[in-house]
This record gives structure tokens, C-alpha cells and sequence, in this order.
């Protein structure tokens, strides 16, 4: 990693010059909140959003699309050329998912339909002020070294752009007149301040240490069922999520039989059908079973399969839940801890 | 195959010919397929206990473990019951016809631990299935194990999956080969009557130690089997057991399989030990 300097005024000239790189995604205001949407006016990125709607996986795994065609003679590979992408505006806890992301669709089996995606897409991070959703202190994602390509840490006039990726210093060299090579002590002493402002503004005070043994002796917890009958099971937190990233896969025929494609659409294991097997035995019939698993697999899970636990704090789960369900106010139950609404 | 050695898209199925199919009972039949390209039919390697994707263009994929064993490589074998809209479209499947299959996947048994033991092969109903895979592995590499045991239990004879195979393994002095059913109204059944666990009176001198137990049948089984099996006081990492999760991807993507949270059935399985079992929730 290697930083250097680049003036406000000058961003929207950088982001200009960095077009050969993709089209360009940012955030933009959408009702009382924020989408992640391809943008040609800059002036429209929300620098101060905090959370998107929908998260970044829409780009690299969209809510549906081809796997393949099929005819009669067999199936065919889609040759469609997907288009460059820059992804601008991703905070540390969206870093940190798109990490888990990367790890994931590599492990044991490359995803070739993530792949091919991930490697036509730049990303640029963008420093933040927690709001009072935000728990990724908590999560440990407040902070990335890595994910990013670019990252821009706003300190008043300026922004330090800490250059990431070979790719980075790719779109920097591009347009060298916009950035300042030469980092000052001052400089430091900005950034350690605005970090030290940044701590003190977590108000969402969450301790996920050892949430997984927690978990673990909560599994028979009566706080399942209390949960499970007030969740309507319509995966809304499962979209949200920037870690979710389970799918079903449906052929569709077209009209006449004969030819047709395999798609795959984002599945949520909050719904019904999904661990039905043949016969109709579902295993996880309950409501409650089913919110088990979502949160089970985001607190605990994780922590066995990869190390670490798969939700980033982003705080998207708080506040999409139409009955308030989420991972803060489950892990406080958990803990017997008193839940402010 | 793993991440370092994948060149080609592993979610395209790869053409095969139904070579012979007929029928093992009234609604399971036995499909033998081979890959069209026929230096892939050959160097399809697998594990007895692994399953691969059938695909259907236009209907979709499902699991189905190999019944075949890798000792004899270039056709692949399947049992497949007819149960909804996917297995539907594969009984209308005619010799010749081509469609689509990916894999293997799933972890298999652990040949290279049982090898030096000896084997206990329990099954029931369509969990003939994969265990033919693992009883024809063993005995076509006999001289790695030691003795082999083969326990199956069906519901009336004319249930019973692969019957004249089994038959046939009856003459065999290399294998003690034990045929059950609940219940006879032919009157002609030869062999056992009663469920399956009463067959364990045949396996009084086993040495608990060295032994490896593959169970495979409706979850009924499951219970009652396990319960006997460690009255002989088998390590219950020696029991072995395949379980049926629904799946989509069958490569640790789509999240249809897992249990407990965290455990993809698809890569970590679908052959687990008891002990993995006991420590895994909402499991059976
Ligand atoms: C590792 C593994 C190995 C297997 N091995 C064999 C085998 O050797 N032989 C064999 O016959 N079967 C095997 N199965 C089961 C087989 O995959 C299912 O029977 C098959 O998916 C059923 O598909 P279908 O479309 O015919 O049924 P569907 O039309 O999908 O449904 C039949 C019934 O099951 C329910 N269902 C819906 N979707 C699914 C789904 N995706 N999978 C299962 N049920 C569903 C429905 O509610 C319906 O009542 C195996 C499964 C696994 C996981
Ligand atoms: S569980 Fe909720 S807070 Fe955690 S990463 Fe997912 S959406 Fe964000
Ligand atoms: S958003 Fe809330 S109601 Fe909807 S599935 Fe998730 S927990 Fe249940
Ligand atoms: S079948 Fe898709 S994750 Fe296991």
C-alpha cells in the first residue's frame, strides 16, 4: 500500500480520467435512503452515504442472470462481454464483505460467473462516520488494509487516496497532475486526529466476543421460537446482507419448448422452501429453525469455516426487518442484555 | 476437483449416453451411462459415497450417488427412484438419449482409512444405492480389507435393490452376505425375515477396533442400527453414514445443504461419521 494526496476539488477530474477503468457506480440518494447506481453526473454521489440499500453484490453476483443457453444440440456458454466496472464508495465494513466474498467463490471451487465479474470490476473505497446502526467496531471491520484498489480517507480539503492494488496505481497513473506525492507530518497528525474522532463516534455499543459459545449454548434457547413467530420469512434480511450469497438455480424453456437458458436468481434461507428435500421433508420447517440457521451461520459460523464471523457490522439488517429482527437485537437477547427498540 | 487444478466451468454438465437402464424394483431403476467423449468416460476418477449433478436441460439438476465403483472405470451407474418433476423427466430417459452430468462431489468414504479393517456394509431401501459403490470397491480390491460384511434389510423381496446381484454374492467365501425383508407374502424368500437389525446376531465376533460400519437407509434406520452398533462398541468415528441434504450447486455456493449453520453437505459430505453427526445441529 502506498498513499498519496489528492485535493477535493479535484475528484471529479480523477474520476473523469479513470473512466477506461469501467462504468463507474456510486451511491445516490433514493427516497430516505441511498442505491448503488451507475452514475455519469458526479455531482449526484452521495459522499456521505453511509449504507446502500442493496450492497455491492448485486455487481458481482446479480439477483439474477444466465448461466447458459441450451437446444437441441446441447448447451452453449453465454458469449456476452460484461462490461468494466468501478466501484466507488465501498467503507471498510463493505471492504470487509467483499474480502469474505472473494474468499468465498475461490474455496474449494472457483464460481467462474463471480470470477469473470470480479476481475473486470476496480474498486474505491471511501472513508466514513458511523452512524447509529453502524457496529462494525464491534465486527472488528472498521478498519481494512485491504479489498480496495483505491481508498479515500476524507480529511477537510483533501483526501489521502491509499493506493491498494497494481490496479490502483494503474488509475492513478492515468491522470498524475491530480494527486500530491508528497505526504507531510501534518498530514499524519490530520489523519490520526480524524481517526480518534471517528473511535468516539460509535454509538452502537455491541460485544460479539464469544458470540460463537454463546451460540453454541444457546442452540435450545426458548428466544428461537419467540423470535420465529413474529418473523414473517420474507428474506428481506437475507438481501440486505452484503454476506448472503446463497442462490437457486431455474431453467426457463422458452415459448415452444426446445431452447431455453439455466439461470440463477438469490435465494434467501429464510424462505420455506429451501431445505425442503424430495418428499416434501423439510429440515428446517420451523420458522424459528430457519432464523437459527441465518444467524447461527453469520455469528458463529463463519468464525469455524473461515476464521472469522461473516457479519461485517454494516448494519443494513437493522432497520430492513420489518419486525425488527436483526443480528444486534438477537445477539443481545442472546446475552440476556436489555434491547433498546 | 479443486480450485488449483479447475480450467473449465464447473456448473456445465458434461454430455453422457444412457447406455442400459432397467428396472431394480417398481419405482427405482438403474440408469448406466457413459461420458460421450470417451478418453473423459475413462479418466473419470471417483470415491465410492460421492454423487454426482444429473442435469435435465430445461427441468433443472439433482444429486444422485454413484452405485458404480471406480475399480471399474467407463460407465458410471446410478438408482434412481422416481419421486417428482426431475426424476419424471430422467425415467423418460431412453437408451441412446444424452443428457447432461457434473461431478464427482461430496467427500466419499475414507477408503484409505478403512483399508487394514475390517467392513461391515449396512443398508436399506435406495441406501443400496451408494453402498454397492463401496461393497464392489472392497471386493474388487479384496486383499486391502479385512473381512467384509454385507447386512441388507428391504421391505418385501420384490423392494429389494439389486437382489440377484446380491444373490449371486451369497455364494461368494470372501464375504459374509446377510439378506433380509420385513415381511414375505410369496412365501418362496429363502433367506432372512425381520427388520435388519436382527440381522446383527451374524456379527457376534466382530473386533469392535478394527472395524468400520457404512450405514446407509431411510432415517428410521438410522436410529435403531447406530443403537445397535454401539452396543458392539464400535468408536463412533467408525461409523459411518451418508445424509441427504437438498442441493443446488453440489460445489459450496448456493447454500441449499448446509447444516448446523456452517457445514456444506455437498463438500464436507454427504458421508459423515456418527461422531461429526453428535456434534452437529439439527442434523437427523
Ligand atoms: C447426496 C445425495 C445423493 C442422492 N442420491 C440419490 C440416489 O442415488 N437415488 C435417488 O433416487 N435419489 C437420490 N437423491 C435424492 C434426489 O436428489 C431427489 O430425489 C431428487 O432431487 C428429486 O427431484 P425431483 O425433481 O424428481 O423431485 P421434485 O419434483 O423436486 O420433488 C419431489 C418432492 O420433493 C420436494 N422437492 C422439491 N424440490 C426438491 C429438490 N431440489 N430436491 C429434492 N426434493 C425436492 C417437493 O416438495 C416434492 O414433494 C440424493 C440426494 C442427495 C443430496
Ligand atoms: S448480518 Fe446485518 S449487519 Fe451483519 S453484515 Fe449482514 S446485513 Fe450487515
Ligand atoms: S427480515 Fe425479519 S421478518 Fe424478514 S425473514 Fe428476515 S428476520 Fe424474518
Ligand atoms: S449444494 Fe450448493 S452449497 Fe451444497
Amino acid at each position: 500500500m502506498r498513499a498519496v494526496k489528492i485535493k477535493k476539488e479535484n475528484l471529479f477530474d480523477f474520476l473523469e480520467a479513470i473512466k477506461p477503468f469501467g462504468d463507474l457506480w456510486g451511491p445516490v440518494k433514493s427516497g430516505d435512503g441511498y442505491v448503488l447506481e451507475k452514475v455519469t453526473d458526479y455531482s449526484n454521489i452521495e459522499m456521505s452515504a453511509l449504507r446502500t440499500r442493496i450492497p455491492f453484490k448485486k455487481l458481482l453476483f446479480p439477483p439474477k442472470f444466465t448461466m447458459f443457453k441450451f437446444d437441441e444440440k446441447g448447451i452453449r456458454s453465454s458469449d456476452e462481454e460484461l462490461p468494466r466496472q468501478v466501484i466507488f464508495g465501498l467503507h471498510p465494513c463493505d471492504l470487509h464483505a467483499l474480502l469474505i466474498m472473494d474468499n468465498f467463490h475461490s474455496l474449494h471451487y472457483v464460481d467462474p460467473y463471480y470470477r469473470e465479474r470480479r476481475e473486470r470490476t476496480a474498486v474505491i473505497g471511501l472513508s466514513c462516520f458511523p452512524d447509529d446502526r453502524c457496529f462494525c467496531k464491534a465486527t472488528n471491520t472498521h478498519y481494512t488494509e485491504k479489498g480496495f484498489d483505491l481508498f479515500l480517507t476524507d480529511l477537510g480539503d483533501f483526501y489521502i487516496l491509499w493506493i491498494g492494488s497494481s490496479l490502483g496505481d494503474d488509475m492513478v497513473r492515468e491522470c498524475p497532475e491530480l494527486v500530491d506525492e508528497e505526504v507531510t507530518h501534518d498530514d499524519l497528525e490530520k489523519y490520526i486526529a480524524w481517526r480518534k474522532k471517528r473511535e468516539s463516534n460509535f454509538k452502537l455499543k455491541l460485544d460479539f466476543t464469544g458470540m460463537p459459545s454463546i451460540m453454541e449454548l444457546s442452540y435450545d434457547s426458548p428466544l428461537w421460537d419467540e423470535l420465529g413467530e413474529k418473523c414473517l420469512s420474507c428474506g428481506a434480511c437475507t438481501i440486505v446482507c452484503p454476506t448472503c450469497p446463497c442462490f437457486n438455480v431455474i431453467d426457463e424453456v422458452d415459448i415452444g419448448g426446445g431452447t431455453g437458458e439455466r439461470t440463477r436468481r438469490w435465494d434467501s434461507c429464510m424462505f420455506r422452501e429451501y431445505s425442503m428435500v424430495a418428499g416434501g421433508h423439510n429440515f428446517r420447517e420451523a420458522r424459528s429453525e430457519r432464523l437459527k440457521l441465518r444467524f447461527t451461520h453469520k455469528l458463529q459460523a463463519f468464525v469455524g469455516a473461515f476464521g472469522e464471523a461473516a457479519c461485517v457490522g454494516c448494519g443494513r439488517c437493522i432497520g430492513a426487518c420489518p419486525v425488527d429482527i436483526d443480528i444486534q437485537t438477537v445477539a443481545q437477547n442472546l446475552k440476556g442484555e436489555e434491547v433498546k427498540a | 476437483m479443486k480450485a488449483e487444478t479447475q480450467l473449465q466451468n464447473p456448473y456445465e454438465p458434461e454430455p453422457m449416453r444412457l447406455i442400459r437402464r432397467y428396472p431394480l424394483n417398481e419405482d427405482v431403476h438403474f440408469f448406466q451411462v457413459r461420458a460421450v467423449d470417451m478418453e473423459k468416460a475413462l479418466s473419470l476418477n471417483y470415491l465410492p459415497g460421492q454423487f454426482m449433478m444429473i442435469s435435465i436441460n430445461g427441468i433443472g439438476e439433482a444429486p444422485f450417488s454413484i452405485s458404480s465403483t471406480p475399480s471399474r472405470p467407463g460407465l458410471l451407474e446410478f438408482g434412481i427412484r422416481k419421486v417428482g418433476n426431475m426424476t419424471n423427466r430422467i425415467f423418460q430417459l431412453k437408451e441412446n438419449g444424452i443428457f447432461g452430468v457434473r461431478g464427482p462431489y461430496g467427500n466419499g468414504f475414507p477408503i484409505e482409512k478403512i483399508k487394514g479393517n475390517d467392513l461391515v456394509i449396512i443398508m436399506g431401501g435406495l441406501g443400496a444405492v451408494p453402498l454397492r459403490s463401496l461393497l464392489l470397491y472392497a471386493l474388487d480390491n479384496r486383499d486391502q480389507f479385512g473381512k467384509i460384511y454385507l447386512l441388507h434389510g428391504a421391505r418385501t423381496p420384490d423392494e429389494m435393490l439389486f437382489r440377484n446381484e446380491f444373490f449371486n454374492m451369497m455364494k461368494r467365501d470372501d464375504l459374509f452376505c446377510h439378506l433380509t425383508v420385513d415381511q414375505d407374502d410369496t412365501g418362496q424368500w429363502p433367506f432372512e425375515t425381520g427388520v435388519v437389525t436382527r440381522l446383527f446376531g451374524k456379527l457376534a465376533h466382530i473386533d469392535p477396533k478394527n472395524t468400520y460400519f457404512a450405514v446407509c437407509g431411510p432415517p428410521v434406520m438410522y436410529k435403531f442400527v447406530v443403537a445397535e452398533i454401539l452396543k458392539l462398541n464400535v468408536p463412533k468415528h467408525q461409523i459411518l453414514m451418508t445424509l441427504e441434504r437438498r442441493m443446488k450447486c453440489g460445489v459450496g455456493k448456493c447454500g441449499h445443504c448446509i447444516i448446523g449453520g456452517y457445514i456444506y453437505t455437498c463438500l464436507e459430505g454427504p458421508v459423515f461419521s456418527y461422531w461429526d453427526v453428535l456434534h452437529m445441529k439439527g442434523l437427523i
